[in-house]
């Protein structure tokens, strides 16, 4: 098998007495599709919000490409709730905000659509070139960095022509169709240069042909550019079209792993979402 | 409309602009109401652009703005007081500290860079909170330096609780409008660069800003130190302006009122902020003057007009704008010589039409 | 007695702490009881501040405005009425100021965003302080004297006004009265629960329009109660007489905790006898300064201040 791209070890994200997510340990292989599934408030989200920053996880490590990204131990207070300290992560910790992370190759999505709503669809693209442009204040507001910003709105033009968005370039993105605006998200995402997809609801809100497109673009992007995607999704349709492998949690812990056909059958996941009966 | 088209009408508008006022100069009084307004409004211009590039373009809401303005005032006032006048204006200081001067446009750069540098701290240590906290902390802040440069032990530089004064000033109007002008060209150029788009996407969604790479503190405190930069440099202006400068006028009240011209232009428009500046100064100072007078027609008083009665009538068109076209008078738009020119030619196409239809 | 007390004291210590800190006591005396009483004044602002922030999440700059217009109200009714009648009206004519304030410019901005309704916050202020300075043509108001609470006392050897004295307890009455209030009657589980939740208070059917006014109604009378004891003290009125003490009150809630009524009590008394003892070390110009660098500390080393809940962005 390929290589592990993205791992997580022993993530914990506790909130007071909470905990959203317990101990999960998992791995995302390079070029692989993942998907993260579980019932309502399994904590599926704040993993995601462990992996890109937005939350410093309690205790547990995140690598990229084998490479300690985030880490973190129980310190004072959180020491009881989290019911003993961390020996492991105690020497290193590592927290680092959202645009790093974005920074080091994880892109992601938003459950509930994050676009810039009052601009238009290329610049809600070409913003995310501005982390990986070569100038400073000085020479953008000179206008010496005329190259770079060719070079930015020729990527740009090259992204949106690609996931055929190109001919709404000039809309506002807020009035865009929900199944565009959703597009129009993903395309923000690929614009930082991820290595990593991570997808947060992608199907959410949509018919089942919609869904069926969705899963050939994701697939169609992958392959484009090479990506590894972890996502999160109810629709159990979808994410058997698409997913290699599934992960399935419940209340924080993982209680099942292994390809769709062995999530399907696997009786602790029956049970989860028993009389949660989602589109499946 | 092509590139070079654009630029070719821009620099004719702008030489038309400086040649008009040279002209006026030279042909009307200066001592004028008209050059008054000419004057202060291009300086407010500059101070509700600077504050409008934080308020409008990256969503941080500062009421701090009196207390660069001040810094700015002051470095330039310390640094161009003649050497045989600090005798005098220090008297209780013996002449105070700083024995030299440097050039007026010096004297400026470094007011909004001593802006700028006070902004940089500052933001460090503000900047992580959230919009009205954020609001209320940069108002302490100005007001810790209002308290500051008072300070008399401090007094052999910022001459205390004292005016400053017998600073150079400018008596052409061109002077302002050149400074201005290339303050708010560069604002401009700023906004529509891709720090611009950051800055709006910050506005815009802070966590999807974020999930884009762009550091949130880092970009915040960039736009507040260039702020603060032009607000600096307003400052010396207003100094210039004045004539002198006392620490005690930089209140709070003045970066209300700063803002409040802002939401006039509409927050997010910088030529806004220049329209309401050059109205709001206009009606102030001259064409609603008439309200603080007591006017008779005959015997008959015309109720109500008495000193005070103009600042009443703002406050409510204020607040008339604020609750019920909250836009102000550009939105988010700006004035540009494309959009005239394309409202322009599509006007001329629409006529031509009508006019063929009706050749038919 | 006071000196017994203090020599009491120093003996029961045996050190030189204690007496350095009762010497301390004795020379700043009259600070201190100055700080107790404007300490109670400002939290009768800051009470109103921190209800209206903790419900609206909304910086009412006007509060400090509509707290001097109190003053001018009673100002000019006293010079009709005899002062038994113009107490009265003061505080119901300024309830209603109050109570019009938020309808007319916090109401129609309810959904707006929040900096929409911060700056008609702001631009409430200008327009209350244009106003008086319209009606009052500029010059400053004497505050009529209010018997018993203008009388001096002495307190161990300082010479002070009643009010001084009254005010404390004043304060503290009004607080019990307060805060009894929100915890057992209908109104005040329902401004509870609107400022837990806005939107959930509102889809369980609470009416958010009666709460609102509820708050600003109990804001504005506090004030008008604060404004009284205020001006005995600081009998000059100017259009910007409201300004710095609505500030200092609102760095108080901030202080207390926003949304906490004991937190803005207490933050309040802290801050009027911190600035009232940097007055008598002589430190003047710094006593406005000094209440804002504590704002600042406080908000970045403990934003959610001493008494205040700790919230999370959700995303």
């Amino acid at each position: 098998m390929s290589e592990v791209i993205l791992r997580l070890d022993n993530l914990t994200m506790q909130f007071g007495g909470v905990t959203a997510v317990d101990s999960l340990s998992m791995e995302l292989n390079e070029g692989e599709i993942v998907a993260l599934i579980g019932p309502n408030g399994a904590g599926k989200t704040t993993a995601f919000n462990c992996i890109t920053g937005v939350y410093t996880p309690t205790n547990g490590a995140i690598y990229l490409e084998g490479r300690k990204i985030i880490a973190n131990h129980p310190k004072r207070r959180g020491i009881k709730t989290f019911g003993g300290s961390n020996k492991k992560f105690e020497k290193d910790v590592i927290i680092r905000t959202p645009d790093k992370i974005t920074k080091l190759g994880i892109a992601r999505t938003f459950q509930n659509i994050r676009l810039f709503k009052d601009e238009t669809v290329f610049d809600n693209v070409l913003v995310a070139k501005h982390m990986r442009s070569r100038q400073n204040v000085l020479t953008a507001m000179l206008r010496l960095n005329f190259k770079e910003e060719a070079r930015m709105r020729k990527e740009t033009k090259e992204l949106l022509e690609m996931q055929d968005l190109y001919r709404y370039k000039d809309e506002i993105a807020g009035s865009l169709p929900y199944g565009l605006q959703r597009r129009l998200e993903i395309a923000r995402a690929l614009a930082t240069g991820p290595k990593v997809l991570l997808l947060d609801e992608p199907a959410a809100g949509m018919n089942p042909n919609e869904t069926l497109e969705l899963s050939e673009f994701i697939r169609d992007i992958k392959e484009h550019y090479g990506l590894s995607v972890l996502l999160i999704e109810h629709h159990m349709d979808f994410v058997n079209q698409i997913a290699d492998r599934i992960y399935v949690l419940d209340f924080g812990k993982l209680i099942a792993e292994g390809t769709p056909d062995e999530i399907s059958n696997n009786p602790a996941v029956i049970e989860a979402y028993l009389g949660v009966d989602e589109d499946a | 409309m092509t590139n070079k088209k654009r630029i070719i009408i821009s620099s004719a508008l702008i030489v038309l602009l400086f040649g008009g006022l040279w002209v006026m100069e030279l042909t009307m009084n200066t001592a004028s109401m008209l050059f008054v307004v000419l004057k202060k409004g291009a300086i407010y211009a500059l101070l509700v652009a600077a504050i409008n590039l934080l308020q409008g373009f990256t969503g941080l809401f500062s009421l701090g703005e009196a207390g660069f303005m001040l810094l700015g005032a002051y470095t330039f006032a310390i640094f161009t007081i003649p050497v045989e006048m600090r005798e005098n204006i220090y008297q209780y200081y013996d002449g105070g500290l700083v024995q030299f001067t440097i050039p007026v446009w010096a004297a400026l750069i470094l007011g909004g860079l001593v802006a700028a540098f006070f902004a940089f701290l500052i933001g460090f240590v503000v900047l992580k909170l959230k919009s009205d906290y954020l609001a209320i902390a940069t108002l302490g802040f100005a007001e810790i330096l209002r308290a500051i440069f008072q300070w008399d032990k401090l007094g052999v530089i910022t001459n205390g609780s004292n005016i400053l004064r017998s600073f150079p000033g400018f008596s052409s109007v061109l002077f302002p409008f050149g400074v201005v002008g290339l303050c708010l060209a560069a604002m401009m150029l700023l906004i529509n660069s891709s720090y611009g788009r950051a800055y709006k996407a910050m506005r815009d969604d802070e966590i999807a800003a974020e999930a884009m790479g762009i550091n949130l503190f880092k970009t915040k405190l960039q736009a507040f130190v260039i702020s603060s930069f032009f607000a600096g440099i307003g400052g010396g202006l207003l100094a210039m302006y004045q004539l002198t400068v006392k620490a005690s006028t930089f209140t709070a009240a003045l970066s209300d009122e700063l803002l409040l011209i802002a939401v006039i232009g509409g927050i997010g428009s910088i030529t806004g902020s220049v329209l309401a500046s050059f109205l709001y100064i206009a009606a102030n100072e001259w064409w609603l003057r008439f309200l603080d007078q007591e006017t008779f027609i005959g015997a008959f008083k015309i109720p109500l007009l008495r000193s005070g009665f103009r600042k009443v009538v703002f406050s409510v068109i204020i607040m008339l704008i604020v609750l019920f076209y909250r836009r102000g008078l550009m939105g988010t738009r700006e004035f540009s010589i494309t959009g005239i020119y394309e409202k322009i030619t599509a006007f001329i196409k629409k006529k031509k039409a009508a006019k063929g239809g009706a050749g038919k | 007695m006071n000196e017994f007390l203090l020599m009491g004291m120093a003996e029961i210590s045996g050190g030189g702490f204690f007496q350095a800190i009762a010497g301390f006591f004795q020379t700043n005396l009259p600070y201190i009881l100055a700080g107790i009483s404007v300490g109670g004044q400002y939290a009768l602002i800051a009470i109103g501040y921190t209800m209206v922030y903790g419900i609206l999440r909304l910086v009412n700059f006007a509060h400090g405005d509509v707290f001097m217009t109190a003053g001018l109200i009673c100002f000019y009714i006293s010079t009709v009425s005899p002062l038994i009648i113009s107490l009265p009206l003061t505080v119901l004519f300024t309830v209603a100021l109050g109570f019009t304030i938020e309808k007319v410019a916090y109401k129609p901005l309810r959904n707006a965003p929040r900096t929409s309704a911060m700056i008609s916050a702001l631009g409430m202020s200008y327009l209350i302080q244009n106003l008086a300075l319209y009606i009052t043509g500029g010059l400053s108001k004497q505050y009529p004297q209010i018997p018993f609470i203008s009388n001096s006392v002495t307190i161990w050897g300082a010479t002070t006004k009643m009010v001084t004295v009254v005010t404390p307890i004043l304060v503290i009455l009004l607080v019990v009265a307060l805060v009894t209030l929100i915890k057992y009657t209908k109104i005040g589980m329902a401004m509870r629960s609107v400022a837990d939740d806005f939107e959930t208070s509102r889809l369980m059917g609470i009416k958010i329009d009666n709460v609102i006014s509820m708050t600003f109604i109990i804001g504005t009378f506090l004030a008008s109660i604060g404004s009284m004891l205020y001006f005995t003290n600081y009998t000059a009125i100017v259009p910007s007489s409201g300004a710095m003490p609505g500030l200092k009150a609102f760095v108080a809630a901030v202080f207390g905790g926003i949304g906490s009524i004991p937190g803005a009590v207490i933050g309040a008394f802290l801050i009027g006898i911190c600035e009232n003892i940097i007055k008598g070390l002589g430190w003047t110009t710094f006593s406005d300064a000094f209440t804002f660098a504590l704002l600042i500390i406080v908000l970045i080393f403990m934003p959610s201040g001493l008494f205040g809940e700790k919230k999370t962005d959700k995303v």
